[in-house]
């Protein structure tokens, strides 16, 4: 862990005392069992609004702490630990940014103190198919004799059952000019936008979502300049945080494994193979984090390279997540096929989140593109 | 703070003009080759040795050491502050290759565990860099188990006298002193009868004969004691208690060993430019073979955050890079990049990566061939790999002890 300072340590204390006390994995369970509708518990979302985590990047002057994302990060590892669900990153991370980012100042104004105080949900539609490709988009906006109208289909959408905005990717067609991208806060009720929950095995609640012919206001529209990245940069980076949580929680299970299941008379980490497999899992961790921190502190400072550690931290903790989240499995045996066990629920969640934002390969691919070869 | 920032600042200063006046500018930019070279032909260059001598008539061969005893007493930060400095003007500190292991471990270890007589007798040399230490722990039959040494030293009154044999003894031909571990007690426990004896090499018992390795140099020798001899002030540590003060050491070796060197001294080219170079590139400048492509950007990954690690581990410690266990991470972390790159390297270079000498090749390219064979051994000496991973599992994941003990 990076060197943090007083506020950090004590956000950090207080997310770790809450995760454990307030969010056990037993919770994440009864609501995959229950099947809550939202993809969450709304009493959860209500203490963690209390916490003041929704609003934690959000500037002052909009209702929020106005903090950066290291610090967001200590919130989010705690939480990807115990897998808690809550629209924390769909909402208050990725559709703040994005309003922080872009909005004019009265999108700004009108949306984000209620995103902060946890009120409304908003959330970015992006992907349109299986991978994430964000520089090729095929929802339209376009000019019609009653305003701006939007069409088009986006999938896997995060908390889309559950927002109350969506933030939607979109090329602007308009004649003679060429199309540029923009997005548009379209309210998820409007006429013309039709959602269908997409069961996933993280048991979280995503939506594919139509646009036929949908009427939006001039004024929904946000200027993004051309390209999704600095959001999409914030979306990695972030949930990479949570992804090492999670990670880092599948690792502690398995060293506890280690040292307590007895065969041919001793505990199994007294096995080199499995020491050794322990020792190297456990190096890459330390590796991970140093990228996911790094990454982090890159955006909090606006630095040059923060693409390039963005791409680093998000290779990193895929694959180190991946190898992590098996392993689990494999070194609990048979008791780690049991859905009575919490195994599972890390192995599913591991696998949705290393494709959320671009997975391993392709961010593997940018970095070598930004190193140039 | 301010106040150390000024201090900082006007140290920077006294750092520069001082290199002004007594770097010869002949050695920019030359790296080790007028010291020596690494292989350690002990032949030095005029120039070289001038440089030597007026680094460390500043005690800062060895900057953080007491300067009492030959170091500079330089704070972390007033020694990095002097690292970079060198680095900008092109200078390189050669101190610590021309001492052998005298200033990465057994220093280290003498200023630990030394009295003050042996500090005095045995610092100022390894500050001046023209004493020149070796290590004698490994021998044909105690390798990793290194507590089943057998090199025995009697104590015959007025001076210790060894007989064994150790092997792989890198620079013993050229080292004047050799710090060595001994079995004093024989009908001890294995870990529990070993010492730490620091002799002169130069001695009719000692014979050293050098070993010729897979990259061509003879850097290392089997080492014969037969009625060698040692001071009694020279035994490092309380007498058998040899195998903390040796751990200790090798600690101190770990903890150099962590940062990653390029296999090859040259530097040089990106590996992925040298690849571009000898693979070709596409229009959008992205390399021709899209596997190795891929296998280059991994490595380089795991390079940063290998490099963001060290620096991390460094800022928790907060600018007391104190030996912990993380070393062991750090070492096998280490020596993937430096294995990796290597391989890497190789591979694109194609049939002119696989030169050994002659025309048909440039000298970089025999160079990387030699770095990659040579590069090998990272990963077995200072504690193979796998002994790093049984370190890692006992140490800090609290598994239990993966080896028996002795
Ligand atoms: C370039 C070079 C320079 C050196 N310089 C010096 C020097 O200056 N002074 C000195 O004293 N020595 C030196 N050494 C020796 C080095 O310390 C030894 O080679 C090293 O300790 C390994 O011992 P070994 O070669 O006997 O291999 P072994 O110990 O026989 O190991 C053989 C293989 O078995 C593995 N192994 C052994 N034990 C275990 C275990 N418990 N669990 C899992 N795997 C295990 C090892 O990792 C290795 O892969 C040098 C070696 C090299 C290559």
């Amino acid at each position: 862990m990076a060197a943090l300072n007083e506020e950090q340590q004590m956000i950090k204390d207080q997310a770790t005392a809450w995760v454990k006390a307030q969010a056990p994995v037993s919770k994440f369970r009864a609501m995959r069992d229950q099947e809550a509708p939202l993809g969450f518990f709304p009493d959860t979302w209500t203490a963690m609004t209390e916490l003041g985590w929704s609003g934690l990047v959000i500037p002052e002057a909009y209702g929020g702490a106005g903090l950066g994302y290291q610090t967001l990060g200590l919130v989010l590892e705690q939480l990807g630990r115990n897998l808690v669900a809550s629209p924390l990153f769909a909402s208050s991370v990725v559709g703040a940014a994005a309003l922080m980012t872009w909005g004019s100042d009265a999108q700004k104004q009108s949306v984000l103190p209620s995103i902060a105080n946890g009120s409304r949900w908003v959330v970015l539609a992006l992907d349109e198919g299986p991978r994430f490709n964000p520089t090729s988009i095929t929802t339209r906006l376009e000019k019609s004799e009653q305003g701006w109208v939007l069409s088009g289909h986006k999938t896997f959408v995060m908390e889309g059952m559950a927002a109350h905005d969506l933030l939607v990717a979109a090329e602007v067609v308009q004649p003679g000019l060429e199309p540029e991208l923009c997005l548009v806060l379209v309210d998820a009720d409007i006429a013309g936008l039709s959602r269908v929950p997409m069961k996933t095995m993280d048991a979280r609640g995503y939506a594919n979502i139509s646009f036929d012919q949908v009427l939006v206001e001039s004024d929904a529209i946000l200027d993004i300049q051309g390209s999704l990245q600095t959001v999409t940069d914030i979306a990695a980076a972030t949930i990479a945080s949570e992804m090492l949580g999670t990670a880092a929680a599948a690792f502690d299970m398995t060293l506890d494994y280690l040292k307590t299941r007895k065969q041919f008379g001793q505990v199994i980490g007294g096995f080199q193979a499995l020491g050794h497999r322990a020792a190297s899992l456990y190096s890459e961790m330390e590796l991970t984090r140093s990228c996911v921190e790094a990454a982090l502190v890159a955006l909090d400072q606006s630095s040059e390279n923060s693409s390039e550690l963005v791409a680093l931290s998000k290779t990193k903790v895929s694959e180190f997540l991946h190898e992590m989240s098996g392993q689990l499995i494999q070194i609990h045996g048979g008791i780690g096929m049991t859905d009575d066990f919490d195994a599972g629920f890390y192995l599913k969640r591991a696998r949705v989140l290393e494709s959320a934002y671009g997975n391993a390969a392709y961010h593997r691919d940018r970095y070598a593109s930004i190193l140039g070869f | 703070m301010s106040e150390q920032v000024r201090d900082l600042e006007s140290f920077r200063a006294e750092v520069a003009s001082w290199l002004q006046d007594n770097f010869p500018k002949t050695l920019k930019g030359q790296g080790i080759a007028p010291f020596g070279g690494v292989e350690g032909e002990v032949e030095i260059d005029p120039d070289a040795a001038l440089w030597r001598d007026r680094l460390a008539s500043r005690g800062w061969g060895t900057p953080t050491w007491p300067s009492e005893i030959g170091g500079g007493g330089l704070s972390h930060v007033e020694a990095k502050v002097l690292s970079e400095e060198m680095h900008r003007v092109g200078a390189i500190n050669p101190i610590p290759l021309l001492a052998g292991m005298g200033v990465t471990m057994v220093g280290p270890t003498i200023l630990e565990y030394g009295t003050e007589d042996q500090k005095r007798r045995h610092i100022p040399g390894i500050c001046s860099g023209k004493i020149r230490w070796c290590l004698g722990y490994s021998e044909p039959n105690a390798g990793s188990d290194l507590a089943s040494l057998a090199t025995k030293a009697e104590d015959n009154g007025d001076f210790w006298l060894i007989n064994g044999q150790k092997v792989w003894t890198s620079g013993a031909d050229i080292s004047q002193w050799c710090g060595a571990l001994v079995r004093t007690d024989p009908s001890a426990k294995k870990r529990d009868g070993i010492s730490f004896l620091m002799l002169k090499m130069d001695q009719p018992g000692v014979e050293t004969r050098p070993i010729k390795l897979i990259a061509g140099a003879s850097p290392f020798c089997e080492t014969f004691f037969n009625d060698a001899r040692a001071e009694k002030g020279d035994l490092l540590g309380a007498l058998n208690d040899g195998w903390s003060v040796g751990k200790r050491l090798l600690q101190h070796e770990r903890a150099s060993q962590t940062g990653a060197r390029p296999t090859s001294n040259k530097v040089g080219l990106t590996l992925q430019d040298l690849a571009k170079q000898y693979v070709g590139e596409d229009e959008e400048g992205k390399l021709l073979d899209s596997d190795l492509r891929t296998r280059i950007a991994s490595h380089l990954m795991h390079t940063k955050a290998h490099g963001l690690t060290v620096a991390r581990i460094a800022a928790e410690a907060k600018g007391n890079p104190e030996v912990s266990a993380a070393a062991s991470i750090l070492k096998n972390s280490a020596t993937r990049v430096s294995q990796e790159r290597a391989e890497l390297a190789l591979e694109a270079m194609g049939h002119q990566g696989i030169g050994w000498e002659g025309d048909g090749f440039t000298e970089d390219e025999i160079e990387h061939v030699r770095g990659w064979l040579s590069g090998k051994a990272i990963s077995i000496y200072g504690g193979s790999f796998e002994i790093q991973n049984n370190i890692i599992a006992k140490n800090i994941l609290g598994l239990p002890e993966m080896t028996q003990k002795g």
